[in-house]
């Protein structure tokens, strides 16, 4: 491995100070801490000109967001074009050949498909999505009310995958190859691998069937529904929502419609979650620096809790960024189960009655989603890992 | 007389899958206040077991019989560690005795600062506030040479470089004063003129501090350096325990003569043979280097690195030069620009009559042909899924001078006999061979091809001192056989000096000296090649102590 000479270059004192340094033996043997220190007359080390600033870094991977979703964009387009224009897909077997002519010209359908591109890269770029054919509606206005619904599950999914995932998966590192690490290994395994809409089942047949404590489905009881869709300009976030209502009967009312999808969510997720953290952690607490910090005294806790969790935390984030992305798009099946109207479930109706301007809408939304969080787990990963911000 | 550390009858061993297996047996030894102990032995002699048994640091796996007794550095307060097990076993360590280790890179958090790290090991034992803390780690920083430690304590690890990263090590150990620091090989990761550094600091922690050190090493030279007693560890027991005086001058056991007799020394260059013809008379030189670069490309908002930078040098038919240099110094870099593994970027490089600037790889490949490679780490540069005997054939196989693996075996068997190893270990695997097997079947590797030249990056430094005789004695004797010319890249001054014809010296990617093996290391131009050759402890106490005069001497000239 080549090591820049010239940083080593910059951290060492010169040779000659450095021989000052080791003559100072004036000073008694005793306790490090209250003798009298020898007074370093070091120049201040020159201040190192390699590598770059958090900042720039940040700069450079928000400035790298538009290629990538430009690259989206465009694929979608042109593969979303593969099986042809969206209304000879759509209603093309419905309709006669004058009539699919006349409503391809009105939509513009029958140009060039390069002046189609430009047009729709300047609509995208102006944040004009176009409107869906089945139900006419601004696809920015789905995205906004379906993406809102979607965020929200996410969050709490992701709040329940935190809890149980990171705690429990620090258990199991420590406890690795013991019982209580077989048990949550066994645990992990089952969460992951029971499928969304079984798992969904279970719980609403569990807490709603037969305890009947918890509604069956829907994000919110038809009259606050109702009650939050009047406030003006609603976030979509209906806890948001309903705060801002003030009724701690419609917040109640909220939070119980999200208990169930959340933790078939959560779960599935925190599953995941664990087994991540506990093959991270694993291989840090066998680091030598886990031992020397032992070698110190720093009791068990802490080495699992910060000398082990922070270094293991760089390869977990990046991972979990992915999952993230994934919960956002791949929420079909737990909005479906739970009838929550998020994206997922959205994008599933569209997809039957063959809405492809919707479709395309929302896939490229997704994909805007995943650029962003790959943007937020760069920075956060160089948050935690100095050797990128130095 | 007081102990501050006192091992009755050690025993440990590890539970296996194949049985339980002995890794100390029936040790016995005592360490006074303000002495330094070395513990030396090859690896898998149980010297790290040791150690780590002082702070009971070994894993559940190992099964510990026998007392070690441990006492606090004002002698009051005495401690069975072995018996101790988890708060009480946590309030020792730090307190009573610290620890060195061996890679100073892996031995600190790369996502804390320093300051941090030190705070950790302070806050573990009492109620001390963070400003407090941070005041004990600015003032150990200070104190173990770090310069302007009120601004690096809040640096990361990757900040500092490699001999400063370790005096952080030194400075976690020393931050609570504890009366005894084991240090497992605490310079082997660290250049020579580091290392001579690391040496003086760990002195004055004897000196200063008062403190005991146990000092576990491969290395003679550090021993005669530091040590005032030795402990020589041979499978699992002791051996043979001396003040260092005596250990190096009159050696009982059979064993330590023979770990003494393996050690390179400097000046052991001069008994090779007849003195090799003129440099000008060799002929056509097999390497040519002129004014040579070598820059790697930085990332993003970086700026490219020149690792080597104007270097001329050649190498003639049947010649070994022996390059040396600390890390980063570029010498590996050149190593592999001349195999065609890394692209040359300026200046002229003829390798065999071939210009490396701008060569494309399918004009190169028949010259590889010519070029053998010998590795740092034999561990890792073979195939594990495949013999030793289809690793070795795999040149031959890939040149086309075999069908495959096979057909090649007669001569894989020649190759393996010229490098004496049995024939039938060509059909074992690469991890059922030792490490010095395994270098030797990298060297019949890079000979299969009889190559006019040979480069051997590193070859024996990953190798323990007796293994390491042998495999350089191999070499020697396949260069005087086959002819090729070398290039043998090396830090270990003494281990190119047994090999060398000429030694090349490179400094930050630039050639500082270069001339006949004799010449550099008897009568050195260079200043920095001259403060190289007094860093290198030699293995000998009285010695050592005027070559250290000798450093100093030539560090405040400086």
């Amino acid at each position: 491995m080549p090591r820049p000479v010239g940083r080593i270059a910059r951290c060492d004192p010169p040779a000659a100070f450095r021989q000052k340094e080791l003559d100072v033996t004036t000073v008694p043997p005793g306790d490090p801490v209250s003798g009298p220190s020898p007074v370093s007359t070091a120049p201040a080390p020159k201040k190192r000109t390699q590598g770059i600033g958090l900042g720039q870094y940040i700069v450079i991977r928000a400035i790298l967001i538009v290629p990538t979703v430009f690259i989206l964009v465009t694929l979608v387009f042109f593969l979303m074009r593969v099986v042809g224009d969206p209304i000879s897909a759509g209603v093309g077997d419905r309709l006669t050949a004058e009539q699919l002519q006349e409503r391809l010209a009105e939509a513009g359908y029958d140009r060039p498909i390069y002046v189609q591109y430009l047009e729709y890269l300047g609509q995208v770029f102006t944040g004009n999505f176009g409107r869906t054919l089945t139900d006419n509606r601004e696809i920015t206005d789905v995205l906004l009310q379906y993406g809102s619904a979607t965020l929200e599950l996410v969050l709490y999914s992701l709040i329940v995958a935190f809890a149980i995932g990171i705690p429990l998966g620090l258990v199991a590192a420590y406890r690795k190859d013991r019982a209580p690490d077989a048990l949550l290994r066994i645990l992990a395994i089952l969460a992951y691998a029971t499928p969304v809409f079984f798992a969904g089942l279970l719980l609403k047949l569990v807490f709603s069937v037969w305890l009947g404590i918890l509604p069956l489905g829907g994000r919110a009881d038809t009259r606050v529904a109702l009650a939050l869709g009047r406030i003006d300009n609603p976030t979509g976030i209906y806890l948001i929502d309903a705060i801002r209502l003030g009724s701690p009967v419609a917040i109640g009312d909220v939070l119980e419609h999200a208990v169930l999808p959340s933790l078939a969510l959560g779960l599935l997720t925190a599953g995941v979650f664990l087994r991540l953290v506990r093959t991270n952690v694993i291989s840090t607490l066998s680091n030598d620096y886990v031992s020397a910090a032992r070698s110190r005294g720093v009791s068990e806790f802490r080495l699992v809790t910060k000398h082990a969790y922070k270094p293991a935390l760089i390869p977990i984030i990046t991972v979990m960024g992915l999952q993230i992305a994934l919960l956002l798009g791949g929420a079909v099946l737990t909005e479906t189960t739970f009838g929550w109207r998020g994206l997922g479930f959205q994008l599933a109706q569209y997809l039957a009655s063959r809405d492809f301007v919707a479709v395309q809408g929302i896939v490229a939304l997704l994909a805007v989603i995943v650029a962003l969080t790959n943007f937020a787990v760069d920075v956060i990963a160089a948050l935690i890992d100095p050797r990128v911000r130095y | 007389m007081s102990t501050v550390v006192d091992i009755r009858n050690l025993g440990v061993e590890f539970a296996t899958d194949a049985g339980r297996v002995t890794a100390v047996d029936g040790m016995n030894l005592t360490v006074a206040p303000g002495e330094i102990l070395a513990i030396v032995g090859e690896s898998g002699s149980g010297k790290s077991v040791t150690a780590k048994t002082i702070l009971g640091l070994l894993p559940d796996t190992a099964l510990t019989s026998g007392a070690v007794l441990l006492s606090n550095r004002e002698g009051q307060d005495t401690h069975d560690v072995v018996q101790l097990t988890g708060e009480r076993l946590r309030e020792v360590r730090g307190r009573d005795v610290a620890m060195v280790f061996q890679e100073p890179s892996t031995a600190l958090n790369p996502v804390y600062t320093v300051g941090w790290q030190i705070a950790e090991g302070i806050r573990a034992h009492g109620r001390i506030g963070r400003r407090q803390a941070k005041n004990m780690a600015v003032d150990i920083l200070r104190r173990v040479g770090i310069p302007d430690p009120e601004k690096r304590v809040d640096y990361y690890p990757h900040q500092f470089s490699g001999g400063q990263k370790q005096r952080v090590v030194i400075a976690m150990a020393l931050v609570l004063n504890p009366g005894l620091i084991v240090a497992d090989e605490p310079t082997t990761a660290l250049d020579v003129t580091v290392q001579a550094e690391i040496l003086d600091l760990l002195r004055r922690c004897r000196d200063e501090f008062g403190t005991a050190i146990v000092l576990i090493t491969h290395n003679m030279g550090v021993v005669a350096d530091l040590a005032d007693r030795v402990v020589v560890m041979y499978q699992s027991k002791l051996v043979e325990q001396a003040d260092v005086e005596t250990l190096f001058s009159s050696p009982r056991e059979e064993y330590t003569r023979t770990l003494l007799g393996s050690v390179p020394r400097l000046g052991n260059g001069a008994d090779r043979g007849p003195a090799p013809a003129p440099h000008s008379e060799l002929g056509t030189p097999v390497v040519e280097a002129r004014d040579l670069q070598i820059e790697y490309p930085g990332r993003l908002g970086v700026p490219a690195f020149r690792a080597v930078q104007g270097v001329t040098f050649t190498v003639a038919p049947g010649e070994v030069l022996g390059l040396v240099g600390e890390s980063g110094s570029g010498k590996t870099t050149i190593g592999r620009a001349i195999a065609g593994l890394t692209p040359v970027t300026g200046g002229s490089l003829s390798v065999l009559g071939h210009e490396m600037l701008g060569i494309r790889e399918s004009d190169f490949r028949p010259v590889r042909s010519e070029i053998g490679f010998v590795f740092q780490d034999p561990a890792t540069s073979f195939n594990p899924r495949l013999t030793i005997a289809e690793c070795v054939a795999e040149p031959l196989v890939v040149h086309g001078r075999a069908k495959d693996a096979g057909a090649a075996r007669s001569r894989v068997d020649e190759l393996l006999e010229a490098v004496h190893l049995p024939k039938a270990f060509g059909s074992r695997f690469p991890h059922e061979l030792s490490g010095g097997q395994r270098q030797r079947a990298s060297l019949a590797r890079a000979l299969a091809l009889e190559p006019t030249l040979l480069i051997a990056d590193e070859p024996t430094s990953a190798l323990d001192v007796s293994v390491q005789a042998r495999v350089l004695e191999l070499f020697r004797e396949l260069q005087q056989q086959f002819g090729f010319a070398a290039l043998f890249i090396s830090h270990d001054l003494a281990v190119v000096d047994m090999l060398a014809d000429r030694i090349a010296v490179l400094l930050k990617g630039q050639l500082i000296e270069v001339g006949a093996g004799a010449d550099v290391l008897g009568a050195p131009r260079h200043p920095y090649t001259r403060r190289l050759l007094a860093s290198l402890p030699v293995p000998d106490p009285v010695e050592q102590r005027a070559r250290r005069a000798e450093l100093h001497r030539l560090r405040s000239t400086e």
